[in-house]
């Protein structure tokens, strides 16, 4: 079986570019949508985050949830946002109860999800930002048009 | 009263005795115990998943440490907010089943006011005074007017400040823990060998809160940008640059919250609390009452957890046994227009 998957690259120089993203993202999420936000630290996976939680009507500040590893808010959909710099893989996950967290109602936004590629759902959204010797951001978005 | 205070809120899973709210018997963390154990490997960073195999041996080390039975204890206390659910949840029900089989008082305690409690177990400062909890997973500055009325001035509007000494160590290789090894650095470092940026938090009204994300990004990615140009480009200085910011980034909101309240003691609470050039920082305070917290009661700990719960029984107040545990306390939580 094959498919072929749509990539999308969008160039961002600014910090508010990049939340303009994660704001479109958010006002294309349903209940279950799951999305997958990958890059090196202090990339912008948090402002992504933020930008989708903006368009879903949340109004709390958006926490980084590294040593919690998930916070939750109440918008126009419930947003679970999880990270896992901590886990270790599946083993670590599943300890936390982490597949619980994934198939939960409402957009669940995952940082550092490689570590649990194989749990991820098919139809997960897949954000990978670079940081270029600009400083600019290149974002590729796979499993969805904004 | 002897209280047994158990904390499985995150990593570690932390069970104290405490008499009358001020006398700690034993204070056991399980990866005190896990040392004493032949390991394979690394101990793991996570140890939520071990608090179901942990728990009892853990009360058991705490009461054979106090030298007594589960006979002599009054009442049980535990953490049930906020947290990892499934890791609150060890905790909730052990201590449930505890309180039930021996029919003694039970109370569900926030972990956020326990560490901003923790200092009072020592030190105990009248009230109201200035609560900084500076850890890991909370930065949070408050007006504590008592041990259950707190008013959150400011908090992170992103990274919490322990979160970014332990991604900057983590980056650089400093050791672990990061903010240990950042301290020890930082020591032998020069302050102003990196001229890091603070904040800007001109969006909004964030006269107490504090913002990490941005030190965090120039540290890691930007370390040429805010080279003074002169001082090497070493480990110490790296981390004695970060610290000078990190910590002056609070201090900044600290003196604001303490001018505007007028309030005239501070107490300090956390794993970033043990941080030496904080402690310093805060002792400079002038005319302010500062208490922290010994080094064993800034990290998460059961004896933070008794303590606390020893006012509330006194108080008359204990939770019913059907309480659930809740991964999230809105008051700790700030809304942006």
């Amino acid at each position: 079986m094959s498919s072929t998957v749509k990539q999308h690259h969008v160039t961002c120089t600014s910090e508010e570019e990049t939340k303009e993203v994660g704001r479109q993202l958010g006002k294309i999420a349903t209940s279950g949508t799951v999305v997958s936000l990958r890059g090196p630290l202090g990339a912008g996976k948090t402002i992504i985050a933020k930008g989708i939680a903006e368009a879903l009507g949340i109004t709390e500040a958006i926490v980084s949830p590294t040593f919690t590893l998930v916070q939750e808010y109440e918008g126009r959909l419930p947003m679970h946002h999880l990270d896992l710099y901590r886990i270790d893989g599946i083993e670590d996950f599943e300890g936390i109860g982490g597949e619980e967290l994934l198939y939960s109602a409402g957009i669940t936004v995952i940082e550092w999800s490689e570590k649990i590629e194989e749990l991820l759902p098919s139809e997960t959204i897949r954000v990978t930002l670079q940081i270029q010797k600009d400083g600019s951001r290149e974002i590729a978005i796979e499993g969805a048009v904004l | 009263m002897k209280v047994l205070g158990i904390e499985t809120s995150c990593d570690e899973c932390a069970v104290a005795v405490v008499e009358d709210g001020t006398h700690i018997l034993s204070n056991i963390i399980a990866t005190q115990i896990a040392l004493h154990k032949p390991y394979q490997g690394v101990v793991p960073e996570i140890a939520s998943r071990l608090h179901t195999e942990w728990i009892t041996q853990v009360v058991q080390t705490a009461l054979d440490k106090a030298n007594l039975t589960v006979n002599d204890i009054d009442a049980v206390a535990v953490t049930n907010r906020p947290g990892l659910l499934g890791s609150l949840l060890v905790g909730v029900n052990f201590a449930k089943a505890f309180a039930a089989t021996l029919e003694i008082p039970f109370i569900g305690i926030d972990h956020i006011r326990a560490h901003l409690y923790a200092s009072q177990i020592e030190h105990p400062l009248a009230y109201p005074y200035l609560g900084v909890l500076v850890s890991g997973g909370h930065t949070v500055i408050c007006k504590v007017d008592g041990y259950d009325t707190i008013e959150v001035l400011g908090t992170t509007i992103d990274d919490a400040i322990g979160e970014a000494f332990d991604k900057v160590a983590k980056h650089y290789n400093f050791g672990y823990p990061g903010g240990v090894a950042i301290d020890r650095l930082a020591q032998k470092g020069d302050p102003l060998a990196f001229l890091f940026p603070g904040p800007s938090l001109q969006k909004g009204n964030h006269p107490y809160d504090v913002s990490y994300s941005g030190l965090k990004t120039a540290v890691i990615n930007q370390l040429d940008k805010f080279w003074n140009g002169t001082a090497p480009k070493s480990a110490e200085n790296i981390a004695a640059s970060f610290q000078r910011t990190a910590v002056g980034l609070l201090m900044k909101r600290v003196q604001k919250a303490l001018e505007d309240t007028g309030l005239t003691r501070l107490a300090a609470g956390g794993g970033v609390a043990a941080n030496s050039f904080l402690r310093a920082e805060m002792n400079k305070l002038e005319g302010i009452e500062v208490a922290f917290p010994s080094m064993q009661l800034c990290t998460d700990n059961g004896a933070m957890i008794a303590g606390l719960a020893y006012r509330y029984f006194k108080d008359g107040i204990q939770s019913p046994l059907n309480i659930s545990a809740s991964p999230r306390v809105s008051a700790f939580k700030k809304s942006y227009p």
